[in-house]
């Protein structure tokens, strides 16, 4: 019953209050961090849909962080959509599985988006198969812990945020560590992206399981779910769906900043407590998960649906009809962009993951990885001035850098080669988030100058990282 | 007592004391040094590069001294500094093969395709990090000359097509240029072995053409065509073994399609133009 505006009720103006004024005021937030643009409005209300299958796949050995995977299938031998096509090549590693019935058609070194070649597996798909697997729910009460994190890798779950770090390494908790809080990541903080908005959006019932999962086998008290307040949608339906099981689960608005989502962050923003430099944050008791690693863990115990799909937002100007997809891991970038009639001709830069820590990519030959959360294409180039200015010394990247680093002397010690000094200014701490390069008047491109020290740093071994 | 002079005379009481703790110590806890080692260190490049795999180049005349080396394993000295040490020290001054700084790749700016713009920060490693720059090449030279920063000798100039001449009067062999190089493709090599594979691409046939022009497509003919054992196949490439097979000539690259293996005569890249004056002036600015 809507009360009269004139004589608005308490409990409408409590809401009001809520909703508006106060609503800043109970936001969780960090220090430092930058405001993009959030780009978000034309894919945030478009329902996941799946893309048709297409031909050929190609599956890289070392889409995820650490060892890469060994194929165990020959060239020509058949292979089931979800049957494992490499198993984990060490304990940092994952197995890979087939997206798609059909061929193994070739195993040789091709191209991936980080511009590199990989070995990859390349499976033709059989058109006439109806690409039905079986579905039947695994056991995941009565695991135990070795289990859990063997069953994980088996499903080759990796983080779905874009590091793609095996999730079952997360999972194995040494001696005498112990998980008191989930902590699911929805920030999702980079611009364009709302992949894991939809998921939250369309499948809470899957987020929730998986959380469930996670709290039973993990040992952990409570769950938390961080949302950026731009996806009100998702907080609502989540609050709608937890119900009475708020004691323990519960979901946290989070203020729309980047890098709000970076773990560590996260965890500055909920619990206000800071992840020691060089720790994990299971030092601290907690465990961070991406929602779409949640969502495949939840589809793996019910559906014994391994890590073969995932939800790539398809969005930029120079896609004309943009599309939050479901997207067999493999699937060649061409063909997604076809899909999303994003081949115009005037296309001058494709993104892989989000704009701020995103990957251009080189060719159209690249296939959709695990750690792919958006296919970002654009008719013009989004720096318009290349040009790099000299450091004006303005500050604006100490401001912006939510690890309190130095970026603009780091930068300038790069330039230098004083890479052995740079460790001094904790140059290890960065996990290369672009604030700093975003908010530099001058175009300095201070996160290209970390990485190439960082890069130097590990070549001649002596890094504190 | 004038106050005034107790100062001057505590200070004077304490320099008399240091010098004479000095001069005691100077006496007692004096290193004997073998007075060759400085002779020989004079007599040495001073370039400190470490080519001879010593820190520097006192170390290298110490381990000189103790006759642990030999003088010619200093790539920099020329031979009659090599005879003047060999000399002072009385040893013999070894035999060591000249060698010279050569790019296991051939494919410039002409050859190797451009599949994308790279507007990033003009240095090799930091476009090795992105995306590997903008040659389709995931192998291949990145043409943004670390080598040449890197080189104290000023050996290396990158030439208009974009690829490091190494100078064969200038080079040292120190083996800067090889750890500075992201993608690992200088290789120190005699000058004498003048057979060498331009190319480092693990493709094969269509898949390597399709990258370069001037890429090796491990088609094998200069294996079957080299004295038996000299070149093997390796990984798609030949691997050139001068020890296990027999002479080395050119015709082992007659039948190369694409030229990817050279017989080389001295400088490997020559620029029929010279060094591209804008290209210096760039590298200038940004270093």
């Amino acid at each position: 019953m809507a009360a009269h505006p004139a004589n608005p009720t308490w409990r409408a103006r409590m809401k009001w209050l809520m909703n508006n004024p106060l609503s800043k005021l109970l936001e969780y937030s960090f220090a430092h961090g930058v405001h993009p643009q959030e780009h978000k409005a034309g894919t945030m209300a478009l329902s996941m849909q799946r893309m048709p299958f297409s031909s050929r796949y190609l599956v890289p050995v070392n889409q995820h962080l650490g060892a890469p995977s060994k194929p165990v299938v020959k060239v020509g031998d058949p292979v089931l959509r979800g049957q494992v096509i490499a198993e984990p090549g060490a304990f940092i590693s994952t197995c890979l599985h087939s997206p798609v019935t059909g061929r193994v058609h070739a195993i040789d070194n091709r191209r991936y988006p980080g511009g590199m070649f990989s070995l990859s597996i390349t499976i033709e798909s059989d058109p006439y198969d109806t690409q039905r697997i079986p579905e039947h729910p695994r056991d995941w009460r009565h695991l135990t812990a070795d289990q859990f994190v063997a069953e994980i890798q088996q499903a080759g779950i990796v983080g779905l945020g874009g590091a793609a770090f095996p999730s079952h390494v997360k999972y194995s908790i040494p001696e005498g560590q112990h998980i008191d809080h989930l902590l699911v990541n929805g920030a999702e903080c980079e611009p364009y992206l709302t992949s894991d908005h939809r998921l939250m959006v369309e499948r809470p019932d899957a987020l929730l399981k998986g959380i469930e999962i996670l709290l039973h086998n993990l040992g952990a008290k409570s769950a938390t779910i961080g949302v950026e307040t731009n996806k009100p949608d998702a907080i609502a339906t989540l609050r709608e769906h937890i119900g009475s099981d708020s004691q323990r689960i519960r979901v946290v608005p989070l203020r729309v900043k980047y890098p709000q989502g970076a773990e560590k962050m996260l965890i500055k923003s909920i619990f206000k407590q800071e992840v020691p430099a060089g720790g994990l944050p299971r030092d601290l008791g907690i465990i961070v998960n991406n929602v779409g690693s949640v969502v495949a863990i939840a589809d793996w115990f019910e559906r014994s649906m391994p890590l073969i799909e995932r939800v790539v937002t398809v969005a930029g100007d120079g896609v004309a009809k943009p599309a939050n997809l479901i997207v067999p891991v493999g699937t060649p970038l061409r063909e997604v962009l076809r899909f999303c009639e994003g081949m115009q001709s005037d296309i001058s830069q494709i993104v892989m993951g989000g704009p701020m820590m995103g990957t251009s990519v080189v060719s159209l030959d690249v296939p959709v990885l695990k750690g792919t959360s958006g296919i970002l294409a654009f008719r013009k180039l989004q720096r318009t001035d290349s040009r790099e200015y000299p450091c004006i010394r303005c500050g604006r990247c100490l401001e912006a850098c939510p690890y309190f680093l130095n970026p603009s002397r780091l930068a300038r010690l790069a330039k230098a080669r004083l890479f052995a000094e740079m460790q001094s200014y904790s140059v290890g701490d960065c996990v290369e988030c672009g604030s700093c390069t975003y908010s530099c008047p001058s175009g300095i491109p201070i996160v290209q100058l970390i990485r190439l020290a960082k890069s130097q740093l590990r070549q001649s071994g002596d890094t504190r990282e | 007592m004038n106050n005034i002079l107790v100062a001057p005379a505590i200070m004077t009481g304490l320099g008399v004391l240091f010098s004479v703790i000095l001069a005691v110590a100077y006496r007692l806890l004096r290193v004997e040094e073998d007075p060759r080692v400085e002779e020989t260190e004079t007599l040495l490049p001073g370039s400190n590069c470490g080519a001879c795999g010593e820190p520097g180049c006192h170390a290298f005349a110490e381990k000189l001294v103790q006759g642990s080396l030999k003088p010619s394993q200093c790539t920099v000295a020329t031979s009659e500094t090599i005879d003047a040490v060999a000399e002072l020290l009385d040893v013999d001054p070894g035999a060591q093969e000249r060698r010279i700084a050569r790019l296991r790749c051939a494919g410039g700016k002409a050859q190797a395709y451009q599949i994308a713009e790279y507007l990033g920060f003009e240095n090799c490693r930091a476009a090795a990090v992105v995306s590997g720059g903008g040659k389709g090449c995931a192998w291949g030279c990145l043409g943004l000359g670390d080598c040449r920063v890197a080189c104290d000798f000023h050996a290396i100039e990158m030439n208009s097509n974009g690829l490091p001449a190494v100078s064969p009067e200038r080079c040292t062999a120190c083996g800067d240029c090889v750890e500075a190089c992201p993608r690992n493709l200088f290789q120190l090599v005699p000058v004498s072995q003048r057979l060498f594979v331009q190319c480092s691409t693990p493709l094969r046939s269509d898949a390597a053409l399709a990258l370069c022009r001037v890429a090796c497509d491990a088609c094998g003919r200069c294996a079957s065509d080299a004295a038996p054992g000299l070149i093997r196949m390796v990984e798609n490439l030949p691997l050139i073994d001068y020890s296990a097979g027999g002479p080395a000539r050119p015709d082992a690259t007659y039948r190369c399609p694409t030229g990817a293996i050279q017989w080389l005569e001295g400088a490997q890249f020559n620029d029929p133009v010279g060094p591209n004056k804008q290209h210096q002036s760039h590298y200038a600015h940004s270093h």
